[in-house]
């Protein structure tokens, strides 16, 4: 009871400011919306047991990608962003509520519809031990993954470089 | 314990928000926070999927992990070429940018 109720309390956050998010046209309050978004959806891992990757998510997504988006705000111009008010042309917002109305229950149909749902564990509320986590997470064994952590070190690497490189000034 | 249609429910009405924000914006960075809530509900599916369908493994959750750094090296990528867009274009719109050099 109490987790359909923190649910119904996390769902209405992140929708709500989804929603604001997409049609605010001030580019700095869509980032706070999309913070608010963030957080909410961490509370979803942490109402879910997974603890690890709540707090993955606030320290990279809300911690780091919302910083980078008010630095990108900040730096990329006075005239441009702070003050912008977006012309929202209206044939766009028509075709992408229909669009997005269209996916919807498509999605929602086949979600709805699959023999996964009878499938679901009614498993008590435990957390996964981080334990088990760590050692799935560096193993080379089968169902573990070092594998794809090592590509990923490698993957931010090349960002970082790739990101310095392209946002360097030219010299002239 | 929440049922698991509710968080399929959920992530869906997030990923198509992030849809129209992203058909119906035009500024570079807007239509980047659309993308991240894309992400954004793309991962709770993964995670709930897992948690809630197969509670003994873990494929999800690190799909979730992974997705989680990938998703933070691409806005740092995007936001370099913003950057150097707004530099060479002065301008963050995507309908005026025609040509990769300007």
């Amino acid at each position: 009871m109490a987790n359909s109720i923190m649910f119904v309390i996390l769902a209405v956050v992140i929708l709500g400011s989804a929603i604001l998010c997409v049609t605010t046209t001030k580019i700095m309050r869509a980032a706070t919306f999309l913070l608010f978004v963030l957080f909410g959806v961490a509370g979803l891992y942490f109402l879910l047991d997974y603890t690890f990757l709540g707090a993955a998510q606030i320290s990279i997504y809300a911690g780091g990608v919302t910083m980078l988006y008010v630095f990108a705000i900040q730096l990329v111009g006075k005239r441009s962003l702070q003050g912008l008010v977006e012309r929202v042309k209206g044939s766009r917002v028509i075709f992408g509520s229909i669009l997005a109305l269209v996916g919807l229950v498509t999605v929602c149909f086949v979600l709805l519809k699959n023999e996964f749902l009878f499938a679901a564990a009614n498993q008590p509320d435990a957390e996964v031990p981080m334990n088990v986590i760590g050692h799935a997470l560096v193993g080379a064994d089968r169902f573990q993954y070092v594998l794809p952590f090592e590509f990923i070190s490698l993957f931010l690497l090349a960002c970082i470089i790739g990101g310095l490189a392209i946002a360097r000034k030219e010299e002239k | 314990m929440v049922p698991v249609e509710f968080y399929f429910v959920l992530s869906a009405l997030l990923f198509f928000i992030g849809v129209y924000g992203f058909i119906s914006r035009r500024n570079l960075i807007a239509m980047l926070i659309s993308v991240e809530l894309i992400l954004n509900a793309v991962e709770i599916n993964f995670a709930a999927f897992n948690r809630l369908l197969f509670p003994g493994q873990f494929e999800g959750f690190f799909m979730s992990l992974f997705g989680i750094g990938v998703a933070a090296a691409e806005t740092a990528v995007a936001i370099a070429i913003i950057i150097n867009v707004y530099r060479n274009f002065s301008s963050d719109n995507v309908d005026s940018i025609q040509n990769m050099k300007r």
